[in-house]
């Protein structure tokens, strides 16, 4: 084990990746050469070591770097495109849904297309709306999509190495808040498979599921909930879609309560999915109703204080968890 | 074989094939007016065989082709099998792509026609990174793309044409100028009609000619193949020619103009290569009514197979959309 800022470990598992497999490429604005001479961002020093034909800079043109992706991958090649941020999406969002997760369906599963596409993600950057907007509860709804969206820099690395050999087109999502945030990572060619929640705190009074830098939020809360008596129990999905149904109903019913956190905004979010799979599936075990803990439906808003209110914070998950605990909203088994 | 001298056999080749893409879908005409024969609109490439068959005809086996929803005649140029594609366009079990793709979205990766999109516009950045592969892998074959002078207007194309170009890649753009994008006219949908002229936007050759003459278009694609070939990077065709048909068979076309349609049908392409091939005492009466009845039979084969497959069972639906890693 070494050290690592998540951005890091996302650079160590690009390096392996490329090492490992000619057939691995990366491509995106500024994947080479960027504006950024941080060490912590993923790309940085690739270009150096691996070199033009396989590290390449693009123009600004998001529909031809997911067409590139699409077309790369037809031909068996492994491409790694990056979409700066993930509003920037919209403009490749043609040739991901109609494309790489459909192509190979209408083929009667004659096509494959093995790409990952790498996209940043946060709020708390002043970066506006239209560089700030969760969009994963589309990619989730699209079938033909994996999505992967991961905490902490272990499973990025991990991550990020099992989407790139994963024969299925894959969005990868980074949050860019942690790109400095220091953990353990291991070194090598480490995997962490796709499609695996992972409880990262044990509790027994209710659950709580999120992904990404809001598991950071849930687990302070924890911290919160601790001092009062309350038993919290964190899942972070780590992967939206295939989602481990099993790993957050297991735990829904030995708890018999469950939040769902995210940064994404609350209607139709994908917090609903999680709270209509658990009346689904574990509602016998439900002792109150499924609260989820998410963002206004507004657009991501620019000013310092009104960014702040938007982000869903610790107050807002003991809130919840408490409004659960509470024996007068318990349903009468 | 230069460019200049299409050889006898070749030139019976072309003649065949161009027959077998008429024959073909003036079937699924008359299949299109039945009851539950075929399913989706019927989008025809009629009248418009000299573009597919002259430019397919002139790449190697090992070329990649990209096509559009208007992907018939480019398929079986390509070499497909008529009798799974026309068990594919009446959705059977045993079509092409099993039931799955229907009439619009015909893929054969195995003659490398690997990919065919609806999407108006798509078609070349799909290329573009069938065409890097191709580069990244030092291979010598080139990919083509198809597309319409209505998907001209739209951003992807740009995108595409503007990083081929910037990149060297090795792509073939075709745009198969049929005048009708949907029901609007080049005039209607285009501030320049000369698609070609985009090419200089790219630094790139661009190239225009008669889309119903068929050597002239195989003559082109020789020349505009191998400079891509080469590694100087993409080339542009506009390769003009009419949509003989509506944008479907269910299009009534009522807003086209008889008398322009009827002057086009005075070139047909078929007919016209017909009657070189006659003057140039190539090939005789007997010989094009042996190859008419021929190309019949192969396409009435294809039907009778299509007719006699079964429909995939309904849960086979949900197949075929993850491979298990």
């Amino acid at each position: 084990m070494v050290k690592l800022s998540t951005g890091q470990a996302l650079q160590s598992a690009l390096d392996m990746a490329l090492s490992l497999d000619e057939t691995v490429f990366i491509a995106g604005e500024g994947v080479g050469t960027s504006i950024h001479l941080d060490p912590n961002l993923p790309t940085h020093g690739l270009l150096e070591k691996y070199g033009p034909k396989r590290v390449k800079d693009t123009p600004v043109s998001e529909a031809a770097i997911a067409g590139l992706a699409v077309g790369a991958s037809a031909m068996g090649l492994r491409p790694v495109v990056e979409i700066m941020f993930f509003p920037f999406i919209t403009l490749a969002s043609d040739m991901l849904v109609n494309h790489a997760a459909k192509l190979r369906y209408m083929s009667g599963g004659k096509n494959a297309f093995p790409l990952t596409v790498r996209v940043k993600a946060g709020v708390n950057f002043g970066a506006g709306c239209q560089h700030s907007h969760n969009l994963e509860a589309w990619i989730a709804h699209i079938p033909g999509l994996k999505l992967v969206f991961p905490s902490n820099p272990l499973d990025a690395k991990g991550l990020l190495l099992s989407s790139i050999f994963d024969p299925n087109p894959v969005v990868f999502v980074e949050e860019m808040l942690l790109y400095w945030m220091p953990g353990e990572v291991a070194e090598g060619d480490f995997r962490v498979p796709i499609g695996k929640a992972s409880v990262v705190r044990a509790g027994k009074d209710c659950t709580l599921v999120s992904y990404g830098g809001a598991v950071h939020t849930a687990l302070h809360a924890a911290e919160i909930l601790d001092t009062e008596g309350i038993s919290l129990e964190v899942i972070d999905l780590r992967t939206l879609v295939p989602l481990d149904e099993s790993c957050v109903l297991d735990s829904i019913k030995k708890t018999g309560r469950l939040i769902v956190l995210h940064d994404a905004t609350r209607f139709c979010g994908f917090g609903a999915e999680i709270a209509a799979i658990a009346s689904e599936k574990a509602f016998d075990a439900l002792k109150a109703p499924v609260m989820r803990v998410a963002a206004p439906d507004i657009p991501v808003p620019v000013s310092p204080p009104q960014e702040q209110f938007y982000k869903p914070d610790s107050d807002q998950v003991t809130e919840a968890v408490r409004a659960v605990m509470d024996p007068s909203v318990q349903r009468r088994q | 074989m230069t460019a200049e001298g299409l050889n006898s056999q070749l030139r019976r080749e072309i003649y065949t094939d161009m027959v077998l893409i008429r024959k073909f879908e003036e079937k699924l005409i008359a299949l299109a007016r039945e009851k539950a024969r075929v399913v989706g609109m019927q989008i025809l490439s009629y009248g418009q065989e000299a573009v597919a068959v002259g430019v397919v005809k002139a790449l190697k086996p090992d070329d990649v082709v990209v096509t559009n929803h208007r992907s018939h005649g480019h398929l079986l140029a390509k070499g497909a099998d008529p009798k799974f594609l026309m068990a594919e366009i009446m959705c059977k079990a045993t079509g092409v792509n099993k039931g799955k793709a229907g009439t619009l979205h015909l893929a054969v990766p195995e003659i490398n026609a690997i990919m065919t999109s609806t999407i108006v516009g798509a078609s070349p950045p799909l290329g573009v990174g069938a065409a890097f592969a191709q580069q990244y892998r030092n291979l010598p074959d080139i990919t083509v793309v198809f597309f319409g002078d209505g998907a001209a207007a739209e951003g992807s194309v740009h995108e595409a044409m503007n990083l081929a170009a910037l990149w060297k890649l090795p792509v073939l753009f075709v745009c198969e100028n049929n005048y009708w994008a949907g029901a609007q006219c080049l005039p209607e949908h285009s501030c320049v009609e000369e698609i070609v002229r985009r090419a200089d936007a790219y630094g790139m050759p661009g190239a225009a000619m008669d889309g119903n003459d068929v050597e002239a278009v195989y003559k082109t694609t020789r020349e505009m193949a191998e400079h891509c070939r080469s590694g100087k990077g993409p080339v542009l065709m506009e390769v003009r020619t009419y949509r003989m048909r509506g944008h479907g068979e269910h299009d009534p076309c009522h807003y086209m103009d008889q008398v322009e349609l009827q002057q086009w049908a005075e070139r047909c392409p078929v007919k016209s290569f017909r009657h070189r091939l006659m003057n140039e005492n190539l090939l005789t009466d007997k010989d094009f009514a042996a190859i008419d009845a021929e190309q019949e039979a192969v396409v009435e084969a294809a039907v009778t197979f299509g007719d006699d497959s079964p429909f995939p069972a309904a849960e086979d639906a949900l197949m075929d959309l993850w491979i298990n890693s």
